[in-house]
């Protein structure tokens, strides 16, 4: 068990493991590029690039959310390395995913875009999501963390959390058209799964605080 | 100077640019002919070439099923059909998915032979009758009509099938009769949606007497010069092209009149969003979208501008009397 956790360790501190997990997330974005380009996206292929680059996007915040549980519980701290890119990665996805949008299906025709946010709510939540995550995208470089003080820093990106929720609704009232969720609820379930060992991690640890507390406090 | 050339801006005409007697003569009949109203039929033979110039190709998928040219009015568009493959590979059939990919995945099992539609309620002749004698109850026409779905999307498609009236006057409705309602089939053996909670089952659908006495309602039984695919509602169909695509009922085994309006299925899943009605309207937009515009598909590429709705999908000239003095806003 040590000698593989040691392992793992070594596999994620190996030079090539950044820019391989680079090109790993960059893939569904290439392939979707030459998808577009080649005619292969079906019949409506403003549609169909629109609703992959959102999966993508929720897909990337399960990812990026999994990296704590997954380091802590698989005692791989290594994994901490690829949390800023993979953050990065929602953002640049969700960026994509609303410039298909503007782009193809509004021509980039602002009053459009105003008109159709009013008309469908669900744009509203999605695009809040958004403008919420831009700032923890801003403050991605360590001179950010410094100039913030970790404190305020951590808690400014704290605000993932509520984004996930606001992108999972996003997609839940998308869906609410056809009353079909099955695969919101897969989402869904993901990101309560992530939150809620979070929530259970932390309310163990300050239950083994008080008793270590209440030993000492014995003595 | 008296003698004017070239260079002082006189132009002689050459004799090849000389209109010769003949012709100029034959210009004086044109005209005559538009005055005394023949050129109409001189002309339609003109505008019959240009439909010729788009004859439908067939697939070759599935038996042929021809349809002489309509002479209904409005029943053939100029515009370009869509693809045979986008329009059997993009549409809604929740019986098989509310994808638009899943009806040409999964209705496969689509158990269309035999088949036979049940005619009752308020008519004085109700009976049912087989695919067969339905086929040859009046001869088939090939229509090309615009397909707007309420989604925004649109499509131009060659449908081969007849005017519901042929039938509707066959059954002969009693002065009672105000609508009819399309009872679409409903089994949840070879239909693996029917049962989720989307919509109540089977789908209903329906329109007002009149209108689907309307020459454009299509009973429709083929496509593209062939029998309808299974996801595109074989083997009889209704096709209503002033109105969003759901409107028209797909694998339909039962028709009904009946003097109260029906309630239809998306009706009753979301009133507030789906009138009885459902013209084509683009002033009148969904509670939750723009019905201002459409994406043509297979034609709009990505980075073009969406195209703008008609009233009633350009049939406002052959339908727009049906509803003369009704409040659209309200009748949605």
């Amino acid at each position: 068990m040590v000698a593989w956790i040691a392992g793992r360790q070594k596999m994620l501190l190996h030079r090539a493991a950044k820019p391989l997990v680079f090109l790993l997330c960059l893939l569904p974005f290439v392939w979707l590029f030459y998808q577009a380009f080649s005619d292969q996206l079906g019949a409506n292929p403003a549609e169909a690039l629109i609703r992959a680059t959102g999966d993508w996007t929720l897909r990337f915040v399960c990812i990026v959310l999994a990296v704590t549980p997954l380091r802590v519980i698989g005692k791989t701290p290594a994994l901490a390395r690829f949390r800023r890119m993979l953050g990065l990665f929602v953002y640049f996805y969700v960026v994509v995913h609303l410039l298909s949008y503007s782009w193809f299906d509004m021509g980039f025709d602002v009053a459009e875009i105003v008109k159709d946010i009013i008309k469908r709510p669900f744009i509203l939540v999605g695009f809040s999501a958004f403008v919420l995550l831009t700032p923890l995208a801003a403050t991605s470089f360590n001179a950010a963390i410094k100039a913030m003080g970790p404190k305020r820093w951590q808690l400014l990106h704290k605000l993932v959390y509520l984004i996930a929720g606001l992108g999972i609704l996003h997609f839940f009232w998308m869906r609410a058209g056809k009353n079909n969720f099955n695969e919101v609820f897969v989402y869904a379930a993901v990101v309560a799964a992530l939150l809620g060992w979070r929530v259970w991690s932390h309310w163990s640890k300050q239950r083994k605080l008080e008793h270590i507390r209440k030993a000492v406090g014995a003595h | 100077m008296l003698i004017k050339t070239d260079s002082s801006g006189f132009n002689h005409p050459v004799p090849s640019e000389i209109t010769a007697q003949g012709i100029y003569q034959e210009r004086r009949k044109l005209i005559k002919l538009m005055a005394t109203g023949t050129a109409g039929a001189a002309l339609a033979g003109w505008a019959g070439r240009d439909a010729m110039a788009q004859a439908v190709q067939k697939p070759g998928k599935l038996d042929t099923l021809a349809g002489a040219k309509s002479a209904a009015a409005g029943a053939v568009t100029m515009e370009k059909v869509t693809d045979y493959k986008d329009a059997t590979t993009y549409n809604n059939y929740y019986e098989f998915g509310t994808d638009k990919a899943d009806p040409a995945k999964n209705a496969s099992t689509l158990p269309v032979k035999p088949w036979s539609i049940a005619v009752e309620g308020l008519v004085k002749n109700p009976r049912s009758f087989t695919l067969e004698e339905l086929l040859k109850l009046s001869p088939q026409e090939e229509r090309i009509y615009r397909l707007r779905c309420v989604e925004g999307w649109s499509m131009v498609i060659p449908w081969v099938g007849y005017s519901l009236s042929e039938l509707i006057k066959k059954v002969e409705p009693l002065g009672s009769a105000k609508y009819v309602e399309f009872v679409t089939l409903a089994d949840p053996k070879t239909m693996p949606f029917v049962g989720s909670r989307v919509l109540e089952w089977p789908y209903v659908e329906a329109l007002r007497l009149d209108e689907a006495m309307h020459p454009l309602a299509l009973l429709t039984f083929g496509m593209y010069g062939e029998v309808l695919p299974n996801q595109n509602g074989a083997p009889v169909r209704m096709v209503v092209p002033w109105k969003y695509g759901f409107k028209s009922g797909k694998s339909i085994v039962k028709i009904r009149f009946t003097d109260k309006e029906p309630r239809t299925a998306w009706n009753k899943a979301a009133a507030q969003e789906y009138g009885f009605y459902s013209n084509v309207n683009p002033l009148v937009d969904h509670p939750r979208w723009s019905q201002a515009t459409e994406r043509r598909i297979g034609e709009d590429g990505l980075f073009a501008k969406k195209r703008k709705t008609l009233m009633y999908n350009g049939y406002e000239a052959q339908v727009g009397q049906l509803y003369a003095g009704m409040d659209l806003k309200k009748n949605f």
